[in-house]
């Protein structure tokens, strides 16, 4: 496999896993990410969807970038992602019919997820076809990484099950866990979010952000007058 | 046709002559001149026009297909007679019946197609539905269908149970679902919801089996005819009188509790389907 990877293709698709994000260096995407992450099913289809669309999306606006005029080209982007997100809608409705009813608008949602055009605009705008679509694949597994453990801990602890099966026996149903019912609700995937990215910084100190601005210490009787 | 043939039939077309020129000095264009930035437009709309369609024509018999077969399921399931490999198709069109009844009068409408008759289309069409006042209007739901699609399972001529749908609003979503009754038109056997966007784990618990499981055998009227089946907060405490009207309140979902209470007291009304279960009462 190596021998066909090459270094290029290989970067594009390993970065993004864990030194370029999309969610937690880029912190790009995280509706989503909140929204869907409830249950691990949903989650693992919308990785999915995110990283078939990312993937084509990149592809096709690559394939055309030395032709789209300036002027509206952040329309021709959208216009490319929309369709593309309104096929793997339908494929969903299709084909697994039950997952595209809890998934409900969030496939729709695909559009305005910013992963989706941020690699349109910051990637493959400026390079090939293939490696675009490379590219796409790496973005959607960073993003699908990211999800997969926030839904894992999510529906662990907040419903007791994984993939629906159930891990720890609930209270209501005579076993022994009480499941935290924060978690079913989206602020928890901040929480959690918040502390892969901790987790991230702590094992590579080089992702941490320099400061925009010093504090500087207030000289003496000018503070408190605002 | 192979692919040389169709290039040869192309190349000696006029018109694809004069598209190609055309094609070949648009691409030259500077891109941020007028011409090719339409040209651009128009062409790329015309592709992911044809894309989006072709997928929807393309799929469109499977996602029809896909949610009748969802819709018999839990109309099999409500009734009780969905089990691991059932045959949707087959135990729905030999256990099932459908009709149609005018929700006002009770009575059966004859002489409509049954099998492509829309509720949930017909309460949206301003020629088939009704519009609630607010007094009314418990459930949320704005308007309401004349004619009700319904489900009866018969043994021997005799009904044995009548699913009949219902919808209202709970916290996010306006939910649908079925009620199944005895033919008493009083005990409940079942309840389900098909479609809803509640908070998972929270309000769309009202999907979770434990928790339907806790309507069986619940009661619906008063004996003053009101319907008093309704969802409190906490758990019922069966040694109380009055225990057969109650079912558990969802915990930490007040609200979605309240919208199942009000649709189910809703479509149990004079409003709802009322006057068709005394009907069916009287006739025994």
């Amino acid at each position: 496999m190596s021998a066909v990877l090459n270094s290029e293709t290989k970067k594009v698709l390993t970065e993004p896993l864990v030194n370029d994000n999309p969610i937690t260096l880029q912190v790009l995407g995280i509706c989503s990410a909140l929204a869907v992450t409830s249950q691990m099913s949903t989650s693992l289809i919308m990785a999915l969807a995110l990283t078939a669309v990312t993937a084509c999306s990149s592809a096709a606006i690559s394939s055309i970038r030395n032709h789209i005029p300036g002027s509206i080209r952040i329309i021709v982007q959208m216009t490319i992602i929309a369709s593309l997100v309104i096929v793997v809608d339908q494929v969903l409705k299709a084909f697994v019919y039950d997952v595209s009813k809890q998934l409900s608008v969030f496939v729709g949602l695909i559009i305005t997820n910013c992963i989706v055009m941020g690699r349109a605009e910051a990637y493959a705008m400026k390079n090939p076809p293939l490696e675009s679509f490379m590219d796409g694949i790496g973005n959607g597994l960073g993003y699908s990484l990211i999800l997969i453990i926030v839904a894992f801990f999510r529906e662990l602890f907040g419903s007791g099950k994984l993939l629906g099966i159930e891990i720890f026996p609930l209270t209501k149903d005579g076993g022994w866990y009480d499941p935290n019912g924060l978690m079913l609700l989206p602020p928890s995937a901040f929480f959690i979010i918040g502390l892969i990215i901790w987790t991230f910084r702590q094992w590579k100190p080089e992702q941490y952000e320099k400061a925009d601005f010093k504090i500087m210490a207030i000289s003496h009787g000018e503070g408190g007058h605002h | 046709m192979s692919n040389g043939k169709l290039k040869e039939r192309l190349d000696s077309c006029k018109h694809y002559q004069k598209f190609d020129a055309y094609k070949i000095k648009v691409l030259a264009l500077g891109n941020d001149s007028l011409e090719k930035t339409i040209a651009i437009a128009f062409s790329l709309c015309f592709v992911c026009a044809i894309l989006v369609s072709f997928a929807a024509v393309v799929l469109r018999p499977l996602q029809v297909e896909n949610k009748a077969l969802d819709m018999k399921k839990n109309i099999l399931d409500v009734a009780g007679l969905m089990g691991e490999d059932t045959d949707i198709n087959q135990a729905f069109a030999t256990q099932i019946e459908e009709k149609l009844i005018n929700i006002e009068t009770g009575e059966y409408v004859e002489g409509m197609d049954i099998a492509s008759y829309d509720q949930r289309k017909a309460a949206k069409d301003p020629a088939q539905n009704i519009i609630l006042t607010r007094a009314q209007d418990i459930a949320s739901i704005k308007k309401k269908a004349k004619i009700a699609k319904i489900y009866l399972v018969k043994n021997a001529g005799v009904i044995e149970s009548i699913i009949l749908p219902m919808h209202g609003y709970g916290l996010w979503s306006t939910m649908y679902g079925f009620l199944a009754l005895e033919a008493d038109g009083q005990t409940v056997k079942s309840i389900n919801f098909y479609d809803q966007a509640e908070t998972p784990g929270l309000g769309g618990e009202v999907v979770n089996p434990n928790w339907r499981a806790l309507w069986k055998g619940k009661k619906v009227y008063s004996d003053a005819g009101e319907p008093v089946l309704k969802l409190i907060k906490g758990v019922v405490d069966l040694n109380r009188t009055g225990s057969e009207f109650q079912v558990d309140g969802l915990a930490g979902a007040t609200l979605t509790s309240n919208g199942v209470s009000n649709l189910v007291k809703y479509w149990m009304s004079a409003e709802g389907f009322a006057p068709y279960l005394d009907k069916i009462r009287k006739e025994g």
